[in-house]
């Protein structure tokens, strides 16, 4: 199996079908306006206003408001298959992809054993196509069991089906090992992800430094801690003209750093998470472990940058860093609970509150964010409503009135700290391979999507 | 401000009382009380209620001068002390404070209990929880432990020190044994100098004296010191003669020995040089200061034996009214209307 074929889902379904009547936005071509997407054999074949439907087509109206994308790829994500399956396992997580309107991800390999084996990405892309869901794309590790020592077999995963490598949860500490990653990785035509901290400046840390941080009695993260090995990384990148990516950015001298490489054409490019650039650490006067993440919540000035660059550009993707734990692991202390949230089922509702009805992005762009630039970054298909391109489609409700609620999450975890929000808008479907993987019921219309209605 | 009872006959006399029961005297009929459930920050008293405190626990303080000093107030409630730290003064403290109230107490210590078996402190609170108690007076390393067992029960929890957050018993002593030497705490300069970074007391401290309108400046090494002090109104100096200047109160840190991995300074003797709380130094305060420290001390360190043990030190007095000051913390949580 290659990483270029459509993983996860087979493209199975033969139809042809018509999406109709709704706004279709794909700014890989330049569409946002009335259109009718025509699918068959699992591919996008047409895309055009008022296409005329010949017989035997499945038709689908679009429910009205409704807003036809190319598939959203989450291209950070922790399934925890193999070695955590109490916390999530590769079906639940994917199944909590389709709901939040992902039609693929990427996933983290620190599992347990690690992905740096050819054996654990099959293991991972079988569990998959069992599921037959979103589409998955393993990340392999950078190094040996993340050990920060030496390279990972990345050949290998790579022909196994890995589309980049990262240790996410901890950065490649070494210098010289990440340079000579940088330069291995990109042989495969990929991308190293890197986690960016200073350990020794992060040190045992549990919170951002700052005031809040200090009234609880709370160690720091410090942001010069990300800060510093951004620039780092920026500067191998150009040193070795090699693709580094930047996971969950959340310091704006973090951002800085990644604007003055793009500036001076490094090819950097980076991804924030959406309560990144939601929820500061004011949030953590009561020790509710759901607001416990590495990065940490940073302060308002942070999300403020954070806000900006996605609306100017130097940040390229959203992921959600879905992070599922175990209740009782974060039913603890603070300082002993595991870092992380769940973040697939509530993103795309935080994005179109948070982001374009807020008027700091538009529609167009968001797409850019949820899919167009990380199909790009992690050289996958998608992003586009192309002919010839996999039917992965999300389609939007950007006028549902969304309320989170966690005891309802398809994924197997419930550590959110978005549950109980009020949000302006929601998915109303999703498509993987021209097939129905999702239909939220709650949308007026939405069930022309089940094809079995 | 308490009637002086027959100590022959404490038991059938009810001179406090959180019930409102007849019998009691009308100044401790119905306590204010507090509004918060639990006591788990300054942050959770107004100014109001930190004058309660005061004015109470002076009340108290005379039941410690009984030749019987025992009254019912707490009888038939169950107090746990749940200590997950070594303490010795504030342990003994609240058992004291507790016993004089006539309180039932238990003291559970993590090294005798099923946290050495590895059960979590959501459990332990749990399972305690099941037998009913009034309070749960927690101490804990981890910072906001007594945010945890507090969702978590329906008893009051006291905070009796959780890591490096707040240790709000110890502020309100303090305030107690300043109002006492001063005759008010608004107004004085107040220098607290030591470990800031790591020190519960530091914040519980900050937070209360500045409530009750005291200048608070704080020293110690650039290394020790928090993030932003300027967001919390108060004075932030490296010179420990600054801080000495003028001084009404010195409130002297911990050197937290256990916490010294982090390249803080280089050595104790060059702390002791530089931040040590000398007879020299001292020379700059006002010729009335006071001298506090919460204990454990380190003579030598952050305190010269000379000036702990000398005439300006009520280190002593610190200990003898935190009795008083846990005493009017149970009473007014115990009498408190909530839910």
């Amino acid at each position: 199996m290659s990483a270029w074929e459509p993983v996860g889902t087979q493209v199975s379904n033969p139809d042809r079908t018509i999406l109709k009547g709704g706004r279709v936005v794909d700014p890989v071509n330049g569409v946002d306006g009335s259109a009718d997407v025509l699918i068959d054999g699992g591919r996008v074949t047409r895309v055009g206003p008022n296409l005329e439907i010949e017989p035997g087509t499945v038709i689908i109206e679009v429910p009205p408001g409704c807003v036809v994308c190319p598939g959203f790829i989450d291209m950070h994500v922790h399934l925890r298959e193999p070695g955590h399956e109490y916390k999530e396992t590769v079906a639940t997580g994917v199944a909590a992809a389709v709901a939040g309107g992902f039609t693929a991800v990427a996933c983290m390999p620190n599992t347990d054993p690690v992905n740096d084996d050819a054996g654990i990405t099959r293991l991972i892309l079988d569990r998959a196509a069992q599921a037959r869901l979103a589409r998955v794309y393993p990340v392999g590790a950078v190094t040996k069991g993340q050990a920060g020592e030496q390279l990972a077999q990345i050949g290998e995963l790579r022909a196994a089906g890995c589309v980049a490598v990262s240790d996410d949860g901890r950065p490649v500490a070494n210098a010289s090992l990440m340079r000579r990653a940088l330069e291995y990785a990109a042989m495969f035509d990929m991308p190293v992800i890197d986690h960016c901290e200073d350990v020794s400046l992060a040190g045992d840390g549990v919170a951002h430094e700052g005031h809040h941080a200090a009234v609880l009695g709370l160690r720091g993260l410090p942001g010069v801690a990300e800060e510093i090995i951004v620039e780092r990384d920026v500067t191998l990148s150009g040193l070795t003209g090699s693709p580094v990516h930047i996971a969950h950015i959340s310091a704006r001298g973090a951002l800085d750093a990644v604007r003055s490489g793009k500036d001076k054409g490094i090819r950097v490019s980076c991804e924030v998470t959406p309560h990144h650039f939601t929820l500061t650490d004011e949030q953590l006067a009561g020790y509710d472990t759901n607001y416990k993440m590495n990065p940490p919540l940073r302060e308002a000035a942070d999300v403020e940058a954070m806000l900006e660059g996605l609306r100017d550009g130097s940040i390229d993707c959203i992921a959600t860093d879905h992070a599922p734990h175990h209740y009782d692991e974060k039913l603890v202390e603070f300082d002993r609970a595991p870092f992380g949230i769940v973040g697939l089922e509530t993103a795309v509702s935080i994005c179109l509150d948070r982001l374009v009805h807020a008027g700091r992005v538009r529609l167009s762009r968001l797409v850019e964010l949820l899919s167009v630039n990380p199909a790009r970054v992690l050289g996958v298909p998608g992003g586009e409503l192309t002919a010839g391109v996999p039917a992965d489609i999300t389609v939007l409700a950007p006028d549902l009135a969304v309320r989170v609620e966690a005891a309802a999450f398809r994924s197997l975890a419930r550590n959110t700290p978005f549950d109980g929000w009020s949000l302006h808008g929601g998915v109303a479907a999703t498509m993987v391979g021209g097939r129905t993987v999702y239909v939220n019921e709650t949308v007026p219309g939405a069930t022309s999507f089940d094809r079995r209605s | 401000m308490l009637p002086r009872t027959d100590p022959t006959r404490h038991d059938a006399e009810i001179p406090l009382t959180g019930s409102g029961s007849s019998g009691a005297p009308a100044e401790f009929e119905t306590p204010a009380g507090l509004r918060a459930k639990d006591l788990l920050s300054i942050g959770d008293l107004s100014a109001d209620e930190i004058q309660l405190i005061l004015d109470t626990a002076e009340a108290m303080k005379e039941v410690g001068t009984r030749t019987i000093k025992k009254v019912p107030t707490l009888r038939g409630k169950t107090v746990v002390n749940l200590f997950f730290e070594a303490s010795t003064r504030t342990r003994a403290s609240f058992e004291i404070a507790e016993k004089r109230l006539s309180a039932d107490t238990l003291n559970v210590a993590a090294t005798g209990s099923s946290v050495v078996k590895g059960e979590t402190l959501a459990d332990t609170v749990r399972n305690l929880e099941a037998m009913a108690p009034d309070m749960i007076v927690l101490r804990h390393a981890a910072a906001g432990a007594g945010h945890l067992a507090a969702r978590l029960c329906r008893a009051r929890v006291i905070n009796a020190g959780d890591g490096m957050h707040e240790h709000p018993t110890q502020a309100l002593l303090d305030a107690m044994t300043i109002r006492q030497r001063k005759g008010r705490v608004e107004g004085l300069k107040v220098s607290i100098i030591g470990d800031l970074l790591h020190s519960r007391v530091l914040r519980s401290n900050v937070l209360l004296l500045r409530a009750l309108g005291a200048e608070v400046c704080v020293c110690g090494p650039a290394t020790l010191m928090l993030p932003d002090m300027a967001r919390l109104s108060v004075r932030a100096t490296t010179s420990i003669d600054e801080a000495v200047e003028d001084a009404d109160v010195i409130m002297l840190l911990r050197i937290q020995l256990e916490r010294m991995r982090g390249y803080f300074f280089p050595s104790l003797r060059e702390y002791f040089q530089q931040f040590g709380m000398t007879v020299a130094r001292l020379r700059r305060a006002k010729r009335d200061v006071i001298i506090m420290h919460p204990g454990p001390m380190n003579r030598g360190v952050e305190i010269a034996s000379e000036v702990a043990d000398g005439p300006y030190s009520v280190i002593l007095e610190q200990v003898a009214n935190g009795v008083a000051v846990r005493m009017a913390v149970l009473y007014l949580l115990a009498g408190a209307r909530h839910e």
